[in-house]
């Protein structure tokens, strides 16, 4: 185990000694504790910048070998980013905790705990070569969230949010895993690079599609893409910090990530590039809208995420295309990646600090309502240029990092309309359309969230709290991400060489080899199409936000409804619910005979549809013993006697028959020559017979529960159904004997060898002893059940001679 | 020769009247009927045992004789308790 591998575990570790020192250290906030954790792990995976520029760092711990099951961690550019991203920001997040929490009002044991938990998670996931340690790690970051989004469990809200998640989250992860199954069966590997060096060798497999559409799902779930979005508005109800890290930062990007590792496997099918970018752009213009029509600022935060990941996934799918052209001195289609890696990056930078702004709001104002909100600015500085920085780089305004990802962004969809690929150049001026449109709702929800919250009239009676200047712990990690966003923002170079490029390169392996590939983002690119759309998104967007209240009415109650997928969830949860009640409770009656049906003409339909289906029945009637008089004569007492008990009106008739045709029973015995069964069949019939004497006193007429039997029942069906298919089997079986009966062993040494002329008590007891042995078990254990249910009744009353 | 034919006379005229008892059984406006009905059918089957074993000249089946003539007292005793008391053992007399 290496040290890689501790600093993955080393969360985990945390997250057991949390709870345990959490009672001694009850004096000192929690979260002090723990922040060390991040910062020693982001400077650990800093350290390896060098080392990824010139290729990746390997550690093997061998978990399962003989199943291929190994925690192989991998470093590369991808995963690097990741890192950093989940640590540098974890450790923000856990300083803003600290200050957010209150020490005695809140589980802080519970809290970190599983914060923790969740980092090692997503560390595993982004760092593990192995699909099964993915996978593990993957459903490991769905349980922690799920623990962190219903924190407040005594909120119904944040239970139905944790559930929903859970729910989305879980399906889609059981869906990778299959396809990650699937991607075994076709190499014999689970590890990742061997998978992606197999790339050419299996996308002619037939497996290739289904696998492919299986691990997008996942991905598709993680990352809250159109129409699995709907977990994320929802997981809001979670703390502020929670939100911050894991539904903006780190965990929606899993699915991000998933899709960018196998690239350079899938994007070799022309589905892959389609799904991805059509599925993009529908989350992006579907987010952007909704955003725009939300009162909660988390909402709107939350559904800018969504419509964030979905530039990114549209990003990633046109890269792509990218993996097709050896010659990529243009570097147009690799444009795209380099974009969407370096959204990814500025998106967890601006939209953390948007999270952390927001939960100040709430924190100083106790309300997150836009409604309510209004003329901050003064009296909340900082937090408005905090604001006032991350909304106008989500918005793709200069000086900001966003707007360079931005205007990335729009240069890759017009590169795309000259892809001459898979019809792009002819499609590829709808996504372009699309995400023009996207954009500029983009920006009119970034200007809704800044100028709605800290300008325009101060509302102090709709505020529970007198609104104040948050403490400058609150203030620090905001204004940490805020300056990076504007730091690279204006330097975007800093990051480009050693994390971005790297992180490219792993995309696209075909570029790790090419020397000659830098990434160099300029500030100020010249007058181009893409800054011209800018300029337009800028115009479009500012009408759309001064018209904001004439059109919303339209968006919040007409569109969504019949498109409403959040609704469709809770309906198909509720229909599903009922329906599998109903089914239920229309198959467990609670009737026995209803039980006995099914099992009955199951019999009949398995029994018979095998013996047809194998072409079984075998109806030969050569080798048969000759039928005597008395045979007939005591067959067709038999007969009455059946015919009688099964209609006759009153209990005792049946038993007398009953008795009768067992006494008959043991003639027939007699005829086929079986004095000990005869005489054994004797004795029970007539224990039975009395035993039945017995119970009867305490039972009801016989009438008074049976109606008639009826000639056209279920049951009549069933029963002649039964009848003819034992007898088909027993005819069938009649004649098929393969070998000689083995009796003349018995017949030969029962004296020679036992001592005995009984052959048939010298098989009971001497030939085949083991298997009375354990008939007399079960008479002893049938007795002494008689004689407990007779004698113990724990529940009723007690016999009046025993309290004596 | 002449005692197997017998024998078969025999056993068919049993198993007549074995029928007959049946129909008894079936029919008998009481239960008292029926019971007698029954005991006579062990009786019945006492000799058809008797018969059966000279017909396969064997003595395996003597004991099965005994056993259906004690069996059919015992069956009759417990019928008739029940339709006398309406159960079959008495509980031991409280004090």
């Amino acid at each position: 185990m290496s040290l890689l591998h501790l600093a993955i575990i080393l969360p985990f570790v945390v997250a057991i000694i949390i709870p345990i020192i959490y009672k001694w250290t009850k004096k000192i906030h929690t979260g002090w504790l723990v922040l060390p954790v991040p910062i020693i792990l982001f400077i650990y995976f800093l350290s390896f910048i060098p080392k990824t520029m010139n290729g990746s760092t390997v550690e093997t711990f061998q978990w399962i070998p003989r199943y291929g099951i190994n925690f192989t961690v991998v470093v590369d550019g991808l995963s690097l980013l990741f890192a950093l991203l989940i640590t540098g920001i974890g450790s923000l997040v856990v300083f803003y905790s600290i200050y957010y929490l209150g020490k005695n009002k809140e589980r802080l044991n519970n809290f970190y705990a599983f914060l923790m938990i969740f980092m090692t998670a997503m560390l595993g996931v982004v760092l593990s070569d192995n699909l099964i340690v993915l996978y593990l790690f993957w459903e490991l970051t769905s349980i922690s969230s799920f623990l962190l989004i219903g924190y407040w469990y005594h909120r119904e809200r944040s239970r139905y949010g944790a559930r929903k998640s859970m729910m989305i989250t879980v399906f889609g992860g059981l869906m990778m895993l299959g396809g990650f199954i699937m991607l075994h069966i076709m190499t014999d590997s689970f590890s990742i690079r061997e998978i992606l060096a197999a790339s050419e060798a299996i996308s002619q497999n037939a497996l290739f599609i289904p696998a492919m559409i299986l691990i997008l799902l996942g991905a598709f779930t993680k990352s809250a893409q159109v129409p699995f979005h709907i977990w994320l508005p929802d997981a809001m109800e979670a703390p502020t910090p929670v939100s911050a890290y894991l539904h903006s930062a780190t965990m929606v990007k899993a699915g991000i990530y998933v899709v960018a590792r196998f690239t350079p496997l899938f994007a070799l099918s022309p589905i892959w590039f389609w799904t991805i970018a059509i599925v993009g752009t529908t989350t992006l213009l579907w987010g952007s809208i909704n955003a725009t029509k939300k009162n909660d600022l988390k909402a709107i935060l939350a559904y800018s995420t969504i419509s964030q990941l979905g530039l990114i996934m549209t990003l990633l799918g046109i890269g792509a295309a990218s993996l097709h052209f050896d010659n990529l001195s243009d570097d147009i289609y690799v444009l795209a990646i380099v974009a969407a890696v370096f959204h990814l990056f500025n998106h967890a930078t601006f939209k953390g600090s948007l999270f952390m702004m927001v939960g100040i709001i709430d924190h100083e104002t106790g309300t997150r309502d836009i409604r309510r909100l209004g003329g901050l600015m003064r009296i909340m500085p900082i937090t408005a240029t905090i604001a006032f920085i991350g909304t106008f780089a989500m918005a793709g305004l200069p000086p900001f990092n966003g707007f360079l990802s931005k205007e990335m962004f729009l240069e890759s969809l017009l590169n795309l309309t000259k892809l001459n690929l898979w019809n792009a150049d002819t499609w590829g001026i709808l996504l372009l359309i699309v995400g023009f449109i996207a954009s500029v709702f983009t920006f009119t929800y970034s200007m809704i969230i800044f100028f709605k919250t800290f300008t325009g009239k101060q509302k102090a009676y709709l505020l529970p709290k007198k609104p104040h200047e948050a403490p400058f712990g609150l203030l620090l990690s905001p204004a940490i991400l805020a300056f990076l966003v504007l730091f690279i923002g204006i330097f975007p170079n800093v990051i480009a060489a050693p994390i971005l490029e790297p992180a490219v390169k792993s995309i696209v392996p075909s570029l790790a080899t090419n020397a000659d590939f830098h990434i160099h983002i300029g500030l100020w690119h010249g007058i181009t199409p893409a800054l011209l759309m800018t300029v337009g998104i800028v115009i479009l967007g500012t009408i759309l936000y001064k018209t904001h209240r004439f059109w919303k009415p339209f968006i919040t109650t007409r569109v969504p409804k019949k498109l409403r997928i959040g609704k469709s969830y809770d309906k198909g949860m509720s229909y599903l619910e009922q329906g599998s009640y109903r089914f239920t409770m229309t198959v467990m009656t609670g009737w026995l005979r209803t039980y006995l049906n099914y099992m009955l003409f199951a019999f009949i339909v398995l029994v018979l549809g095998s013996l047809i289906l194998t072409d079984s029945l075998n109806l030969k009637f050569e080798n048969l013993t000759s039928v005597t008089l008395v045979d007939f004569v005591l067959a067709a007492v038999i007969l009455v006697t059946l015919i009688g008990i099964v209609f006759s009106k009153s209990r005792i008739t049946s038993i007398i028959l009953l008795g009768a045709m067992g006494y008959t029973i043991s003639i027939f015995f007699v005829i086929a020559r079986a004095p000990d069964l005869a005489l054994t069949q004797l004795i029970i019939e007539t224990i039975s017979v009395v035993l039945y004497l017995l119970v009867f006193y305490h039972l009801p007429q016989f009438s008074n529960i049976e109606e008639k039997p009826r000639f056209f029942s279920v049951k009549t069906f069933l029963s002649i159904g039964i009848g003819i298919t034992i007898t088909l089997v027993a005819l069938s079986a009649y004649d098929t004997t393969f070998y000689d009966s083995i009796s003349q062993y018995y017949i030969d040494n029962t004296y020679k060898e036992a001592a005995g002329k009984n052959i048939v008590n010298v098989i009971l007891v001497d030939f085949r002893g083991f298997d009375t042995l354990f008939e007399t078990t079960v008479l002893a254990i049938a007795s002494i059940g008689i004689f407990t249910m007779i004698k113990l009744r724990l529940t009723k009353r007690r016999d009046k001679n025993e309290n004596q | 020769m002449i005692l197997k034919i017998a024998l078969s006379i025999a056993l068919l005229l049993y198993s007549v009247s074995t029928f007959l008892y049946l129909y008894r059984i079936l029919k008998g406006p009481t239960t008292s009927d029926k019971v007698v009905a029954l005991d006579s059918i062990g009786m019945n089957l006492v000799a058809t045992v008797a018969l059966l074993s000279m017909f396969y000249d064997t003595n395996a089946y003597l004991d099965v004789i005994l056993l259906i003539a004690l069996l059919a007292f015992i069956g009759t005793v417990s019928f008739s308790k029940f339709i006398e008391k309406g159960k079959v053992i008495d509980r031991e007399r409280d004090n």
